[in-house]
């Protein structure tokens, strides 16, 4: 993986923001999901360090927030690429051809549902129900929605050039 | 015309922001409430409405809210939560409203905490809808700067903090205590009932949790009363309700129409019928854990008591098409990975045997399904059925896959005696 190597401590305004969100709510650990997220948001997923210190801000064992972290499937405890295609896989979309968009996108970026980009730009992974059944099938690239995907929207989305498998 | 008041500011492009949306008459609901009613007054009038939970369940919204302890037996905090995990196959009403009039929303949460007299309001939003996450906020901000939220709202003795709240993820979110399990900041696993969330809730407080449409609802009940509501439905329920269709239909989408519009209407007129080359084998009226309706019951009202006759449920009113050139299998062993994968895993008939379902589904679907496979499959209906798992999340998962053993008979054994899908 290209995307993280090293364990990246929090900063001290990480912690800080950290700290503050632990006073908001009616307790500490009432925060402990929007701060992963936090988390994630700036390092793009949760690594064992950054976990432990979110944990001791929120007066947690580490593992009683892991047991929270590998919940919640919106939450990385892996490396994932740049950007991230949740890709719908309920029923509607699957109805309107989900496969087929992706075996095009295995086509176009050489992964498959769960895995990355040798360039760590994409990871794919597969998603519940996005609301978008109107326009299945349906996708969501970070916090972009995508409705009637097809070829040529993914020609738009990923240039045939940008992303050698 | 039909009235469409839950969709009457919705149109495309950026939503109505605080002044727009007061000069279209917003917040008028809120101040009345807040400053000329009482809180029973409030409860009065939405019971009277017989406006009915439109998250799935149908539950009595004004009854829910009556259950709750009053003010001077149990003393503050206490919480409005507002269901906004939207997250049931083929379902997208929550999403047009959240994003399309933020403000209603604010408005309708501040008439529904008045009316149980919470303090605290938590909009519990799917994680991935994000931009309802950033209508919601400035929606919020705008009705803070007006002091129609916060410390005494619309200048009143009424004081209430509103929050959004993002989820990590999981469909059993939706489920009312998993819910408030989530927001403590716990893995989302549902509690026992009871004790009812109205008596001990979120920290063990008295809590009401209503689904976003419903209290979409409930500003234009204060403002046009009960009558006119209960005027609104075609039938024995009250008020409109956003039905959708979504598969091969011509026009998918989502339409505000009368509570027991025909399920035909829904398809043909506002859906355009089938597309070309395709034609309507079976529906799921009202979500992935609704039982099939099959093409010669499409004249069903929907409405609750309807749709549960025909043999399935309103549910979210969100109608997923079956066509011909799909399969039958194929599409019950998508919506059991769905729900195998949406377990929380913390009773055993349900993480056990959601999985084993979806197995016995991919088997047929392949081609290596044997005779006996359909008998387990029905074992599971009744194993996984109402009254032997903790939740409603299994029974949900076999509402489909009953209605599917019955009416798709037929194709489950042409997969096992062909040995292969005859779709494929």
């Amino acid at each position: 993986m290209s995307t993280v190597d090293v364990p990246a401590p929090l900063s001290g305004e990480e912690r800080e923001h950290i700290a503050a969100m632990a006073g908001h709510g009616e307790t500490a650990r009432s925060a402990c999901i929007e701060a992963l997220k936090y988390v994630q948001s700036r390092h793009g997923w949760v690594n064992d360090a950054q976990l432990a210190e979110i944990a001791d801000l929120l007066g947690l064992s580490a593992a009683e927030l892991d047991s929270v972290a590998t919940f919640y499937n919106l939450i990385f405890r892996k490396p994932v690429g740049q950007h991230v295609i949740f890709l719908c896989d309920s029923v509607s979309c699957w109805i309107m051809g989900r496969e087929r968009v992706c075996a095009q996108l295995h086509q176009r970026l050489g992964i498959s549902q769960g895995e990355t980009t040798k360039d760590g730009a994409y990871t794919l992974l597969p998603i519940v129900c996005l609301g978008h059944c109107d326009h299945a099938p349906a996708m969501l690239i970070d916090e972009t929605l995508y409705g009637d995907v097809d070829a040529a929207k993914l020609d738009a989305i990923f240039p045939p050039e940008a992303h050698g498998t | 015309m039909t009235e469409t008041p839950l969709t009457a500011n919705i149109r495309p492009g950026e939503p109505l922001d605080v002044g727009a949306y007061e000069r279209a008459g917003g917040y008028r609901a809120a101040r009345r409430a807040v400053m000329q009613m009482t809180p029973a007054e409030v409860i009065d009038l939405v019971t009277q409405s017989k406006l009915r939970g439109r998250g799935g369940a149908g539950f009595s919204t004004g009854l829910k809210w009556s259950l709750v302890p009053q003010r001077d037996a149990v003393p503050p905090p206490r919480y409005l939560v507002v269901n906004a995990d939207e997250m049931e196959p083929g379902t997208f009403k929550d999403r047009l409203l959240l994003e399309g009039d933020p403000h209603q929303m604010i408005e309708a949460v501040i008439i529904a905490a008045y009316a149980i007299q919470a303090d605290r309001a938590y909009i519990f939003l799917r994680g991935e809808y994000h931009l309802a996450a950033r209508r919601l906020q400035r929606a919020i901000d705008e009705a803070q700067a007006r002091d129609y939220i916060g410390p005494r709202c619309f200048g009143g003795d009424f004081s209430l903090a509103v929050h959004v709240h993002t989820s990590g993820g999981r469909y059993i979110c939706g489920e009312e205590t998993a819910l408030l399990t989530a927001l403590e900041g716990h893995r989302a696993i549902p509690r026992a009932k009871p004790p009812f969330p109205q008596v001990s809730g979120l920290w063990g407080r008295p809590t009401v949790v209503n689904n976003v449409e419903t209290l979409c609802n409930v500003p234009h009940i204060v403002n046009n009363g009960a009558s006119w509501f209960i005027g609104l439905g075609e039938g024995v329920d009250s008020g409109t309700k956003i039905f959708g269709a979504s598969g091969r239909v011509r026009r998918p989408g989502a339409w505000e129409l009368p509570m027991g519009t025909p399920l035909r209407e829904i398809l043909e007129d506002h859906a355009g019928g089938m597309q070309d080359g395709y034609e309507l084998r079976a529906v799921l009226p009202g979500g992935a854990s609704t039982g099939f309706i099959m093409a010669a019951d499409l004249d069903v009202p929907m409405s609750f008591a309807a749709v549960e006759k025909c043999g399935s449920r309103l549910g979210t009113g969100a109608a997923i098409v079956l066509d011909q050139r799909t399969c039958p299998v194929g599409m019950l062993r998508n919506l059991e990975h769905f729900f195998a994968q949406e377990s929380c895993g913390w009773c055993t008939p349900c993480r056990d045997g959601l999985p084993w379902v979806e197995r016995l589904l991919a088997g047929l679907e392949a081609g290596e399904g044997v005779e006996e496979d359909l008998t387990i499959l029905e074992e599971h209906v009744g194993l996984l059925g109402p009254g032997r798992t903790f939740c409603a999340h299994a029974p949900g998962a076999m509402a489909p896959l009953a209605t599917g053993l019955k009416y798709f008979r037929a194709d489950f054994e042409r997969h096992v005696h062909d040995q292969h899908c005859p779709w494929r």
